[in-house]
């Protein structure tokens, strides 16, 4: 039974120093750490997984939003979107009878001339979770991960061109470095007529940088560029941007050439995670190869890829048969 | 405080942390003020015994990794905040409310440069001086936050 001792006017908390330099050093030491050893980019894929929640909570307002904006669009809206999904479907679906035969026109022509045929390319698609809620780098957030085999390096596409690269994996999310981040190079070549370059990042989300290009390089405002499948990492033939600014200046040996990337990560919700073949692996006889070929990756008539159609494979044969008569 | 008012300040914390990463146009990010940083003050200064530099370091480490930025980048940088505040919790209480508004701005300001310091180590940024935004916002955001709060804080019988 004591007097209450009177609560002081200020209450002196603990002078926190040592903590604090107790947080430097540790932060310090992860951040070199993670330059250093891959044990810390598989510790941070776990501890990415703890956080997951929260990036689903916060994907919950866009979502309900998007939701509540299709609930209450009202019938007539509806209707045309419709009519014009399907117009598009024609369209598309049009184009890929012709690419069908095209393929396969091209796997002949390709015979003839004893070239190896490039392999199809399969791929898993992914929804946008969040884009990246800092305003000095350009990534995103998808909703696969470890689970569906995705991989850091991973081509990533949208349904016009090339998007960027999966940077980390947890187990159910993944993050995309988009093509725009001044962090992000990738390897590319003219449509036109192959000259091959380097298409860097810039931070902004519509501008690509080409350094290096010779003031006598044939380059020109509209021109597409591909990815030109150097480096290994992304598949040749992607379109990843269109040039929209040459500046040429006689003095200068090297020209200043900007372009627009062709992918729209402000307004795709839904991408390709592509799962390109590591090398030329294993050589396939002529008639397995064509019957794979003939079968167009993403043909809504073939929904699986990889399975080889039997028709393909007994025209193939019988292509052979009648070739070896 | 007992265990429901640390209850409390976690669930503000993770509160905030959620306002941080919410995604928003791509126009709007730098206008977003430092949620994080404003409520990691607000308790720094309210209750210096209990929330301090581990907290920082913690939810830093919670952003990192949801930022997918290098671990231990907001780590730092929010550890360091809540040592600048805990070094000067005193000096709020005879401030007036403007002038803690122009104290957290100052305070939130540095620990935005050091941010940006510490992504130019990391790889290259374009850097302009828009990375003070959030920190101008959420000062003068204070007064609001630091009244609501407080009465928060009141009625609940915390701290």
């Amino acid at each position: 039974m004591g007097v209450r001792p009177i609560k002081p006017l200020f209450s002196y908390g603990p002078i926190p120093t040592y903590r604090m330099l107790l947080c430097a050093v540790l932060a310090f030491g992860l951040m070199f750490a993670e330059h250093r050893f891959s044990a810390v980019e598989t510790a941070r894929s776990h501890l990415t997984t703890v956080v997951a929640p929260i990036q689903w909570l916060v994907a919950l307002p866009s979502e309900g939003v998007r939701w509540s904006a299709m609930a209450i669009s009202d019938q007539q809206a509806l209707i045309d979107e419709n009519g014009r999904l399907r117009e598009q479907l024609l369209t598309l679906s049009n184009r890929v009878q012709r690419m069908a035969s095209l393929t396969a026109e091209n796997i002949h022509l390709r015979e003839l001339l004893n070239a190896p045929n490039p392999a199809d390319v399969p791929y898993i698609t992914a929804e946008l979770l969040s884009l990246d809620s800092d305003p000095f780098t350009q990534q995103m957030v998808i909703n696969r991960g470890r689970r569906d085999s995705v991989y850091i390096g991973q081509p990533v596409m949208d349904a016009s061109g090339l998007i960027g690269q999966v940077v980390s994996v947890s187990a159910y999310t993944s993050r995309v470095l988009m093509v725009a981040d001044a962090n992000h190079a990738v390897p590319v070549e003219i449509n036109r007529n192959g000259l091959r370059f380097i298409a860097q990042g810039t931070g902004q989300l519509d501008t690509l940088n080409i350094p290096s290009v010779p003031a006598t390089a044939d380059i020109r405002e509209g021109d597409l560029l591909v990815t030109s499948g150097l480096g290994g990492r992304f598949p040749q033939g992607y379109p990843v941007a269109r040039v929209d600014e040459v500046k040429r200046e006689s003095s200068q040996a090297f020209m200043e050439v900007s372009a627009e990337p062709i992918a729209q990560p402000e307004r795709s919700r839904y991408f390709l995670l592509l799962f390109p073949p590591e090398r030329p692996e294993v050589k396939l006889d002529g008639p397995e190869r064509m019957a794979r070929q003939v079968v167009w990756p993403g043909d809504p008539a073939h929904p699986d890829a990889n399975r080889i159609s039997e028709e393909a494979l007994t025209a193939a044969l019988m292509l052979q048969s009648t070739e070896q008569e | 405080m007992g265990p429901f008012g640390y209850l409390f300040v976690w669930f503000t914390l993770l509160l905030a942390l959620c306002l941080q990463v919410m995604p928003l146009p791509d126009a709007w990010l730098v206008w977003r003020p430092d949620w994080l940083g404003v409520l990691l003050a607000y308790w720094c200064v309210a209750t210096p015994q209990r929330v301090g530099v581990l907290h920082g370091f913690v939810l830093g480490l919670m952003l990192d990794l949801i930022e997918g930025a290098p671990l231990g980048q907001n780590a730092l940088v929010l550890s360091l905040l809540a040592y600048l505040f805990l070094l000067l919790y005193q000096r709020f209480r005879v401030y007036s409310i403007w002038q803690q508004a122009v104290l957290v701005f100052i305070l939130l300001g540095i620990a935005q440069l050091v941010e940006q310091w510490l992504r130019t180590i990391f790889g290259p940024i374009s850097v302009s001086l828009e990375f003070l935004l959030p920190a101008l916002i959420g000062g003068l955001l204070w007064p609001w936050l630091f009244t609501m709060m407080q009465v928060v804080r009141r009625r609940l019988g915390i701290g």
